[in-house]
């Protein structure tokens, strides 16, 4: 069998898509902290509880409701986009004005508070939810056994991680976005909404998130804890990236999720440190991130 | 400055009332034995620990009634952290607590065992599984209650290298009570004709993903993979293991330690054909279904495991131990109750009849169960069926093998 640095090449091969799977959720994840970051100037630790509640909701359409995965894709974006969207309007908007600390104190309040009202009815020990009929089974691909879900998950990723990166890049409304960034006064001057438009934002980067949820729900254990486990390393991700830049983002995201990958073969007790170490490096030699402006 | 006599009189009264304010107080906590349930409300291990483990804990205090004494039963949350829990286990028994119980993680389990050594104060662990605490670790304050790593090694691991599974890899989350299980589990593989062919530790906690450790564990060629793990650990590894076809080619899991609130958590579709060895299951018999019956209002969601029935078993014994010695006696030494607690045998209908031993760990018997098919399922929580039984005098390590210094002496 060939070898790779005393691993074997299958094994090494392995690693690295699942790399690309795990990087893949921190990719979305990330791309929507990136955007209400670099929209909104809010550091949104209410994140990892926004995604749980995506996974929650997958699981509620399906046993409260009788509704399947692929009506999840679409209702539980929504409905915990219109939740982020509440949140907006009554907590978040207030704080817009002041340091960056008041909105992280804040969202990370609301994050305990969420999840604390799941594990009360809920508890932490999780909930099943199984793969959709469509995307069981597996292809053996020679070195490894893939999972159809697995790739699901990948190509969904790719898709709406292009999706975001094209509107607020290439559309008009993008446009509308990133000038009331600059300058909002002025924006609003042209007789645009700023105030919605930003509402909309946020409830836009926790519908991404709450994707994010639904499609990791049929592979990790659905419980109230899974955001905070998740959360802290998307950070990471975004500050590599550099924060606000949404292209930074998605690429680091999917590289992170190969190097931590990798460290799961080579020193597995540090693939949980690995990306930290990589942020203080990052953040030593470019205090704005790979991608970010200074 | 002249005092009338009035004066004096009203001074008097009230010097008086104010210093009979605090002796009555005092008299009151005198009278007054304090169980401090110290446990993870919540994280990954709320479930099997937890709130339930409160709610057994107060059903032994209802069910003993009133002898006396008063008890209060107060809870915390140590977050599955070693420092958390430390510090607050310190606060407790400067405060006046009498017992520390349950602690579920090894880390902090382990932890808590120094301080209530040091305070000279009684300890009962039922969460943690270390089998450390009666080993190197142990101290004539602690007893540890319902489970450990090796009893579970023995059960699991004999069982699996009996039915053909010879060839190992672990999957071991990355502290004390991983390391434990690994290694107790190691030992029952060799010692029963089976080779190790690796492992790999896992951080702890914040891992979710273990499907780079489970294709590991497949390209070593092992029949089977051993979870040293718990929780939402073992459920994710098994839950990600079919995913990745690994049961599909006949490679084994030993779930080494999974409670009946995890395969709930899984489903009996995910978690069917796992085994799993607890010293209690609710429906293993009249007596147990009774106290589940009698604790079920108090946990309506989450049924009892043998952590929380531990808890409940613990609290009685305790409580049977103070009412024997006298309050104030049991009050001025932890030491001095815990061996009354190891000189009493145990008795109650979640686990029958039981002994202390003098490294602190209670004998009784432990039992190997399958997890049932979706259809062989006949009502909620019907999720166990026994496939063997150890007796108690075989169910632990042997007294002379732990290294406990107590023991040596």
């Amino acid at each position: 069998m060939d070898e790779i640095f005393g691993i074997p090449a299958p094994l090494l091969f392995g690693q690295l898509l699942l790399g690309l799977i795990n990087g893949a959720f921190y990719a979305m994840l990330s791309l929507g902290l990136a955007v209400i970051f670099g929209l909104l100037n809010i550091v949104n630790m209410t994140h990892g509880a926004l995604f749980m509640m995506g996974a929650f909701a997958a699981w509620m359409l399906l046993n409260y409701l009788g509704l399947g995965y692929w009506w999840a894709m679409l209702i539980a974006p929504l409905a915990i986009g219109a939740f982020g969207m509440v949140l907006e309007k009554l907590f978040i908007s207030r704080l817009y004005k002041l340091d960056h600390l008041y909105g992280l104190l804040l969202t990370f309040g609301l994050a305990l508070v969420i999840e604390g009202v799941f594990r009360n009815y809920y508890g932490s020990s999780g909930l099943p939810y199984r793969i959709p009929s469509e995307l069981q089974g597996a292809w053996d691909l020679g070195f490894m056994f893939m999972p159809v879900y697995r790739g699901w998950v990948v190509v969904a990723a790719l898709f709406f991680c292009l999706a975001t990166w094209l509107v607020i890049e290439k559309t008009r409304l993008g446009a509308y976005l990133r000038a009331a960034t600059e300058n909002a006064p002025l924006v609003q001057a042209f007789g645009v909404n700023v105030p919605r438009m930003v509402t909309l934002t946020y409830g836009g980067g926790v519908a991404l998130a709450a994707l994010a949820g639904v499609l990791a729900a049929p592979i990790y254990s659905v419980n109230p804890q899974m955001g905070t486990n998740l959360i802290i390393v998307v950070f990471a991700v975004v500050v590599i990236g550099g924060m606000g830049s949404i292209l930074g983002s998605v690429i680091t995201g999917f590289t992170l999720g190969l190097i931590e990958g990798l460290t799961k073969v080579f020193w597995p007790e540090a693939s949980a440190t690995v990306i930290f170490v990589i942020m203080a490096i990052v953040l030593l030699a470019r205090p704005a991130g790979l991608f970010g402006r200074a | 400055m002249t005092l009338g006599r009035r004066t004096l009189i009203a001074s008097g009264a009230a010097a008086g009332a104010v210093t009979s304010l605090p002796r009555l107080a005092r008299a009151q906590a005198a009278n007054t034995i304090r169980i401090g349930v110290l446990t993870d409300m919540s994280g990954m291990y709320r479930d099997n620990t937890g709130p339930t483990s409160v709610a057994c804990t107060q059903q032994a205090v209802a069910e003993f009634g009133n002898r006396g004494f008063n008890i209060e039963v107060i809870q915390a949350d140590h977050q599955n952290k070693p420092d958390v829990g430390s510090n607050i286990a310190r606060q407790w028994y400067d405060q006046g607590v009498d017992l520390i119980l349950d602690v579920p993680t090894s880390s902090v389990g382990l932890a808590v065992n120094q301080i209530a050594r040091e305070k000279g104060k009684a300890y009962i662990n039922v969460g943690s599984a270390t089998a450390d605490l009666t080993g190197p670790a142990c101290a004539p304050t602690t007893i540890h209650w319902a489970y450990d790593t090796w009893m579970l090694a023995k059960s699991n691991g004999g069982a699996m290298v009996k039915a053909g599974g010879d060839t190992w890899f672990f999957i071991t989350a990355d502290y004390a009570f991983g390391h434990a299980l690994e290694r107790d589990t190691m030992n029952f593989v060799r010692a029963s004709g089976g080779r190790v062919l690796g492992a790999v530790r896992t951080p702890f906690p914040g891992t979710t993903d273990f499907s780079s450790f489970l294709l590991q564990a497949q390209s070593s060629g092992a029949k089977v993979i051993g979870l040293a793990n718990a929780g939402s650990d073992t459920q994710n590894c098994v839950k990600q293991a079919a995913e990745f076809g690994l049961t599909r080619r006949g490679i084994r899991l030993a779930s080494l330690l999974l409670f009946i609130n995890d395969v709930h958590g899984m489903g009996l579709r995910t978690a069917q054909g796992l085994t799993c060895t607890e010293t209690f299951y609710w429906d293993l018999n009249d007596r147990t279904r009774a106290f589940t019956r009698r604790v079920l209002p108090r946990t309506p969601n989450n049924y009892p495991n043998m952590i929380h029935a531990g808890c409940y078993s613990a609290t009685l014994h305790f409580l049977k131990a103070v009412a024997d010695m006298g309050v104030a006696q049991a009050k001025a030494s932890g030491l001095e109750l815990v061996n009354r607690m190891k000189a009493m045998p145990t008795e109650d209908d979640a686990f029958g009849t039981g002994r202390i031993r003098p490294d602190g760990r209670r004998i009784i018997p432990s039992f190997l169960f399958e997890v049932k098919k979706p259809e062989e399922s006949r009502g909620p929580w019907d999720y166990l069926k026994l496939v063997q039984t150890t007796p108690a005098e075989e169910a632990f390590r042997p007294l002379a093998e732990g290294g406990c210094p107590l023991v040596r002496s």
